[in-house]
């Protein structure tokens, strides 16, 4: 099964449930701090026990984000990041892993500027499962979600505590792949959130659809992952896992020997303390 | 038909989703949707409630000293040797720009949702000030968001903020000016949602902010057209404002927009030139995109990634430009233009010679336009500028761009 993305997110969520687990969805920026180095932590993500991979878009004004993650998207620019080259990590990474999918996150404005229908179509030959777009609520969303869906990459919302019952109903309307909902109203990595309140907001959410839940926003440690998947379906971990890059790196912004090697070890701790969650 | 596109009204906008044409819009993430349909629900029910309407007019009139004068300008008009100059004289109001008028509808808004902590982004300082001068007023605590950039360059504001009892947060991120500064404030809502209310500082941001800004602002231009027919009996023929995100010029413009005969040109700031990429032109050198919740005109890379403005004056200094303007430039109804910071501190020289006035460097802009376009019109000709800002607060920039040690 290679080309088109159609069924890798089922498929990984119907694996995570046989194995009666929960699943770890990591975050790290395309082409941070550098091309080569992202390609590299890419790589070995889904070894290091990822199971699902998200790729920040980089973008100059992250406006949902915190510093970690801002930080992130100006190391990428500076290191040449871009739309192409973002699709062009996504390729590299499909020639040997054509199991683990991946979702694109960030903001419209590049999107916009690469066009829509080029984005899908290069994305959906990349090999990208799913989209999450932070600035495009249902209300303004028809522009991408519909022609994304034609070419089976899902197009994966939001879900905060400030969305309401009658909100849930038209986020959860054409909503594919699975529900992404953020633990705290504030912005990435901010401090960490209430675990008993997810545990509420994820049966909260289940009542209304049958699409996995990932949880994420303030989870940091491999305690936090764990203690999201006792009831939701996966943890996303992104400020926590970015922050070990900007921390490896030397005062010119390079990456230091082992940067990598540093980085999946973390994401290994993650995903070792996720997988014996239920346990 | 000769022009379908021409719509019936120019005030019809924005449609119930908060889009004028393909502009605007409510791009924002999910943890902030809710708010920002809330302030629209409290806004609509609002601007109804003639409580409201007569809360706001008392404070117009006797908290900001309004109206405002609309003054004819002899000496420039003589000067210049066309049009007939006046001036709509929004740099008496209190706090020294046309600001306070969208901040004191804000805050009566804010209060009228039991909200109790302000939160604004400034660029110039002037809307900081603004809404820092509100907050005093009823009593609320008050944040103010600043690239650092900018309260270098502004540092008079800075402190008049702070007299105010607001708390000037530096904003260090990006390019350290207006749209940082503004990313900043949003960040803020996203994790204050419970308490807080974002005075937003221009006609930007998501539905309903365009609209309601503009709404608050449109008493400039309602005052301007009454005040032209009692003085000279009929309406201008031209309009000219200043543009960054473009809070004065559609306050100036919107009650003519409807008036056939009313031409109108709005000035962005060309900084250094047009070619020379340093410029805060964003129709005349950007494009379509998204940013700040709306789809409008921004000055972007081809990679879609915002590019850093350059002004002169910081009041423009914005890399895009309120979705209504991106609209109104679209079907041609408003004409935009471009002033280089050059031409801007000629104008601010001349005006304050010439007038006795030192005005802003952002109406500075508008007058630059002013001085080309005055002499090429005949003396019956009923020109009227929005002079939106004094000029206090850039003296020291001024002084430094001109070479002198003060």
């Amino acid at each position: 099964m290679s080309g088109s993305g159609k069924g890798r997110i089922e498929a990984r969520f119907a694996a995570l449930a046989a194995e009666g687990r929960g699943g770890l969805v990591t975050f790290i920026t395309a082409g941070d701090p550098d091309h080569q180095t992202c390609a590299a932590i890419l790589a070995g993500l889904a070894g290091a026990g990822a199971d699902i991979i998200e790729l920040g878009m980089p973008f100059s004004d992250p406006m949902a984000d915190g510093p970690a993650i801002e930080a992130a998207s100006v190391r990428a620019l500076a290191a040449g990041a871009s739309m192409k080259r973002t699709l062009d990590l996504v390729s590299e990474f499909r020639k040997s892993d054509d199991a683990t999918p991946i979702v694109l996150m960030g903001y419209f404005n590049p999107v916009y500027a690469y066009g829509i229908e080029s984005f899908l179509d290069d994305a959906a030959r990349a090999g990208v499962d799913g989209l999450i777009i932070v600035d495009l609520p249902p209300e303004e969303d028809a522009e991408l979600s519909g022609p994304a869906a034609k070419r089976d990459i899902h197009f994966i919302r939001l879900v905060a505590p400030t969305s309401g019952a009658a909100r849930l109903k038209l986020l959860f309307k054409d909503c594919g792949g699975f529900v992404y909902y953020i633990a705290i109203a504030g912005i990435t990595g901010a401090s960490g959130a209430a675990i008993t309140d997810t545990d509420d907001a994820v049966a909260r959410l289940r009542a209304e659809t049958k699409l996995p839940i990932a949880v994420g926003f303030g989870i940091k440690t491999p305690g936090d992952a764990a203690a999201v998947v006792r009831s939701a379906d996966a943890a996303v971990v992104g400020s926590a896992i970015v922050q070990r890059i900007a921390e490896n790196l030397d005062d010119a912004g390079r990456p230091r020997p082992g940067l990598v090697d540093k980085v999946l070890d973390f994401v290994g701790q993650l995903a070792e303390s996720v997988r014996n969650a239920r346990g | 038909m000769a022009n379908a596109d021409k719509p019936n009204s120019y005030t019809a906008g924005p449609d119930e989703d908060g889009h004028f044409g393909i502009f605007g819009g409510r791009y924002v993430a999910e943890t902030l949707m809710p708010l920002v349909l809330e302030v629209e629900e409290a806004y609509n029910a609002a601007r109804r409630d003639p409580a409201f309407i007569a809360e706001f007019d008392d404070l117009m009139k006797n908290y900001v000293g309004r109206p405002s004068p609309l003054y004819f300008a002899e000496r420039l008009t003589k000067h210049l040797g066309g049009a007939k100059i006046y001036f709509k004289r929004d740099e008496l109001n209190h706090t020294g720009a046309h600001k306070i008028n969208h901040a004191i509808g804000q805050i009566l808004l804010a209060l009228r949702m039991g909200r109790t902590r302000i939160i604004a982004e400034t660029g110039a300082g002037q809307h900081g000030v603004a809404t820092a001068t509100v907050a005093a007023r009823f009593g609320l605590p008050c944040t103010v968001f600043m690239g650092e950039r900018d309260m270098k360059r502004q540092a008079p504001n800075v402190f008049r903020m702070k007299l105010l009892g607001a708390e000037v947060r530096p904003v260090s991120s990006g390019s350290k000016t207006l749209k940082d500064a503004m990313n900043a404030a949003l960040r803020d809502w996203v994790s204050n949602v419970e308490d807080t209310f974002y005075i937003i500082g221009t006609v930007a941001g998501p539905h309903p902010y365009p609209a309601m800004v503009r709404d608050f602002q449109s008493v400039i231009g309602r005052e301007a057209k009454e005040q032209i027919m009692e003085a000279e009996g009929r309406l201008p023929d031209h309009l000219v404002a200043c543009i960054g995100g473009g809070s004065n010029a559609i306050g100036l413009f919107g009650p003519f927009l409807d008036d056939e005969s009313v031409a109108m040109t709005a000035v962005e700031a060309a900084g250094k030139g047009l070619d020379s990429g340093a410029h805060a032109a964003s129709i005349a050198g950007g494009r379509p995109g998204v940013l700040h919740g709306n789809r409008t005109f921004l000055l972007q890379n081809d990679d879609g990634q915002i590019q850093e403005a350059h002004s002169i004056s910081a009041g423009l200094d914005y890399p895009g430009i309120g979705p209504e303007h991106a609209w109104l430039n679209s079907v041609g109804r408003v004409k935009y233009v471009s002033a280089t910071d050059e031409e801007a501190l000629a104008a601010f020289s001349l005006l304050s010679r010439i007038e006795g006035i030192i005005p802003a460097l952002e109406p500075a802009h508008a007058l630059a336009e002013v001085m080309r376009a005055a002499p090429r019109l005949d003396s019956g000709k009923i020109m009227i500028m929005n002079l939106c800002g004094r000029g206090d607060k850039d003296i020291f920039t001024v002084a430094e761009a001109l070479g002198v040690e003060l």
